[in-house]
C-alpha cells in the first residue's frame, strides 16, 4: 500500500478525513443558511430566487456542488466504515455501564445523529436538489424553488421531520464541530475557548435558522 | 447540640467492618469458555478496605468453602503498577476519579450496596480468566516503539541537555501514565488513543526523542492499528476515566505526530 492511501486507511487518517470533510460541509452549512435566510425578507421570494439562481446556474458553483456531493459521500462512508470498525473493537459489551459518568450522550451518539441527518437528507435532496437539477438537464430550465417551498411546507408531517432534522444537526455539531479540531490537532490553550465558543453558537444559530424556514411558512409568517 | 454529633459519631463507629455487599462478578474459567456472573453476598466488610483487600476476603470465603476464588490481576496496590484491572459498576477502576481499583476504598460505597464486577471489554484484551485480560497488545505497541534507541555509553550531564520547563511538565504528565488499559475499558470504541498518545508524548516532547520521532509515530499507530483497537472518538471518557488523569491535549499531539510524519517522513 503507498503511504498515502496507507495514511487515510489508518485509524487516525479516517477520523483526519472525517474532520477534513466535516468542517467543508459546515462551510457549506454557512453558504446554505445564508441564501435560504434571504425568505425572511418576505418579499414574495425575490431576493431569495435571486441567489438561488445564481448558485443553480453559475459554473464555479456548479463545479464546487461535485466536490459538495464527494464531501458528502466520504463523509458518510468514512462514518459508517468508522462506526462498524469501533463496534468490532468491542465485541463483548458490559453488562452495567455507566458511560454518562465520563462523556456526553451525543458524543456517543454521532453514528446515530448521523444516519438520522442521512435519512432527512434523502428526503430533503428528494423534495428540492434532485427535482430541480434533473429539470434543469432535462429542459435547462430551473424550477420556482421559493414556491415549492410554500406548498411543501403546508403539510404539519414535513414540517415536523424538517425540524427533526434541525434537531440532530444540532447535536451533531455540538460534538462534532469541536471534535474536528481535535481530530486535525489543533487544541491549544489560546485557541481552545474560541473553539469552542463559536462551535456551540454555530450549533445553535444554524439549526434554529434553518428550523424557522418550514415554521415560517407554515404559520405564514413568510409567504 | 454536641451530644447530637456524639451519638452520629457512635453510630459510625458502629457500622465500621460491618458493611453487607451484594456482589455479581464475571466468572469465566478460561479464554475460550462461556463465562457468566455468580453471586455473592459479603458481610462485615470495613469502610477501611481498599476494593482488592475486600476481593481477598471474598476470595478467603470461597476457598472456605470449597470453591475457586476468583482471579484478578494486582501487583503493586498502591496505584502505580496499573496491573488492577476491573470495571466496577459501569466504570473502569470504580467511581472515583484519579485513583486506581487498588487504591478505592469500601467507603465509597453504602452498606447494602450490589456491586457488579467486569472485566475489561476490548478484542484487543481478550479475558484468559475471570477478571483477569491479556495486556500483551499494550506491550507490542510499545515494542513498536516506544522508546530511545541509545546502545553504548553513559547518560550524559542532564545540564548539558537544555529542557523548556513547559516540555519537562508536560513531558512528565504523559510519562505518568501506568498503562492500566482503563482508557481503552472506558471508550465506546475501545480505542487505546489515551495510553499510545501519552507514550509518544514523553519522546515526543524531549530532546532524547527527537531522533526516532516521525518513525515512532507510523509505527506504533500501526501496531496500535494492527491490534484491533478502534478510532478516536473524541467523546473524553478516556481521560474522565484514567487513574492518573492523562490530558486530551496528547491526542491532539499524537494527530500532529502522525499525520506529520506520514506527509514529511521519507519512509514511503
Ligand atoms: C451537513 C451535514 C453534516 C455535517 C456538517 C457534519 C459534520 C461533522 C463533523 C464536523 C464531525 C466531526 C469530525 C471529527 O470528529 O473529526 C462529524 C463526525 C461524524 N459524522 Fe458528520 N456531518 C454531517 C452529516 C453526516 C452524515 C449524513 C453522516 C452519516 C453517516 C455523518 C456521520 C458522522 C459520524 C459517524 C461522525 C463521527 C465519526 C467518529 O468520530 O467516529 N455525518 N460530522
Ligand atoms: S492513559 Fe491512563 S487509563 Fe490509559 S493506560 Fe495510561 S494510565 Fe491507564
Ligand atoms: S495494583 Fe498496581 S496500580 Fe493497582
Amino acid at each position: 500500500m503507498s503511504w498515502f492511501s496507507q495514511t487515510l486507511t489508518s485509524s487516525i487518517g479516517k477520523k483526519l478525513l472525517m474532520a477534513l470533510t466535516g468542517l467543508f460541509l459546515i462551510s457549506f452549512l454557512v453558504v446554505h443558511a445564508t441564501i435560504n435566510a434571504m425568505i425572511f425578507y418576505n418579499d414574495g421570494g425575490e431576493t431569495f430566487s435571486h441567489w438561488g439562481h445564481f448558485m443553480g446556474t453559475n459554473p464555479i458553483i456548479r463545479t464546487l456542488e461535485i466536490g459538495l456531493v464527494a464531501g458528502f459521500i466520504l463523509h458518510i462512508a468514512d462514518g459508517l466504515i468508522l462506526w462498524k470498525n469501533n463496534r468490532e473493537a468491542r465485541p463483548v459489551r458490559y453488562a452495567v455501564n455507566n458511560a454518562s459518568a465520563n462523556s456526553t450522550w451525543y458524543s456517543r451518539s454521532m453514528g446515530l445523529l448521523g444516519t438520522l441527518l442521512l435519512i432527512f437528507l434523502v428526503i430533503h435532496t428528494a423534495h428540492f436538489w434532485i427535482p430541480n437539477r434533473s429539470n434543469q438537464f432535462a429542459t435547462g430550465e430551473e424550477l420556482n424553488l421559493y414556491q415549492m417551498m410554500l406548498d411543501i411546507f403546508q403539510n404539519p408531517v414535513i414540517v415536523l421531520i424538517y425540524v427533526l432534522g434541525c434537531i440532530s444537526l444540532f447535536w451533531h455539531l455540538l460534538h462534532g464541530f469541536k471534535s474536528a479540531f481535535q481530530s486535525l490537532g489543533l487544541n491549544h490553550v489560546k485557541y481552545n475557548g474560541a473553539i469552542s465558543f463559536v462551535g456551540t453558537a454555530f450549533s445553535i444559530i444554524v439549526p434554529i435558522l434553518f428550523a424557522l424556514m418550514p415554521i415560517s411558512i407554515y404559520l405564514g409568517w413568510v409567504n | 447540640m454536641p451530644h447530637l454529633k456524639v451519638e452520629s459519631d457512635i453510630k459510625n463507629i458502629g457500622m465500621e467492618g460491618n458493611m453487607s455487599l451484594s456482589l455479581k462478578v464475571w466468572r469465566q474459567s478460561d479464554k475460550d469458555a462461556a463465562g457468566g456472573f455468580e453471586d455473592y453476598k459479603l458481610a462485615h466488610v470495613s469502610p477501611d478496605m481498599s476494593f482488592l483487600e475486600m476481593f481477598d476476603v471474598l476470595n478467603e470465603q470461597l476457598i472456605e468453602e470449597g470453591k475457586e476464588p476468583v482471579s484478578f490481576d494486582h501487583d503493586c496496590r498502591e496505584g502505580i503498577c496499573g496491573a488492577c484491572s476491573m470495571y466496577i459498576n459501569g466504570r473502569p477502576h470504580g467511581p472515583l476519579r484519579g485513583v486506581t481499583t487498588c487504591q478505592l476504598h469500601m467507603r465509597s460505597f453504602k452498606d447494602g450496596d450490589t456491586i457488579v464486577v467486569e472485566p475489561w471489554r476490548a478484542s484487543a484484551f481478550p479475558v484468559i480468566k475471570d477478571l483477569v485480560v491479556d495486556r500483551d497488545a499494550f506491550d507490542r505497541v510499545i515494542s513498536a516503539g516506544g522508546f530511545v534507541s541509545v546502545n553504548t555509553g553513559n547518560a550524559q550531564d542532564a545540564n548539558s541537555l537544555p529542557i523548556a520547563k513547559e516540555s519537562a511538565d508536560d513531558a512528565f504528565a504523559a510519562a505518568a501514565c501506568i498503562g492500566c488499559g482503563a482508557c481503552v475499558a472506558a471508550c465506546k470504541n475501545a480505542s487505546a488513543m489515551l495510553f499510545v498518545s501519552a507514550k509518544i508524548s514523553q519522546l515526543a516532547l524531549l530532546p532524547q526523542g527527537q531522533a526516532e520521532r516521525s518513525i515512532r509515530a507510523e509505527k506504533m499507530v500501526a501496531q496500535m492499528d494492527a491490534e484491533g483497537f478502534g478510532a478516536c472518538t473524541n467523546t473524553g471518557a478516556c481521560s474522565a476515566e484514567c487513574p492518573k488523569e492523562i490530558s486530551l491535549e496528547n491526542i491532539a499531539r499524537l494527530n500532529r505526530e502522525y499525520i506529520g510524519a506520514k506527509f514529511s517522513s521519507s519512509a514511503v
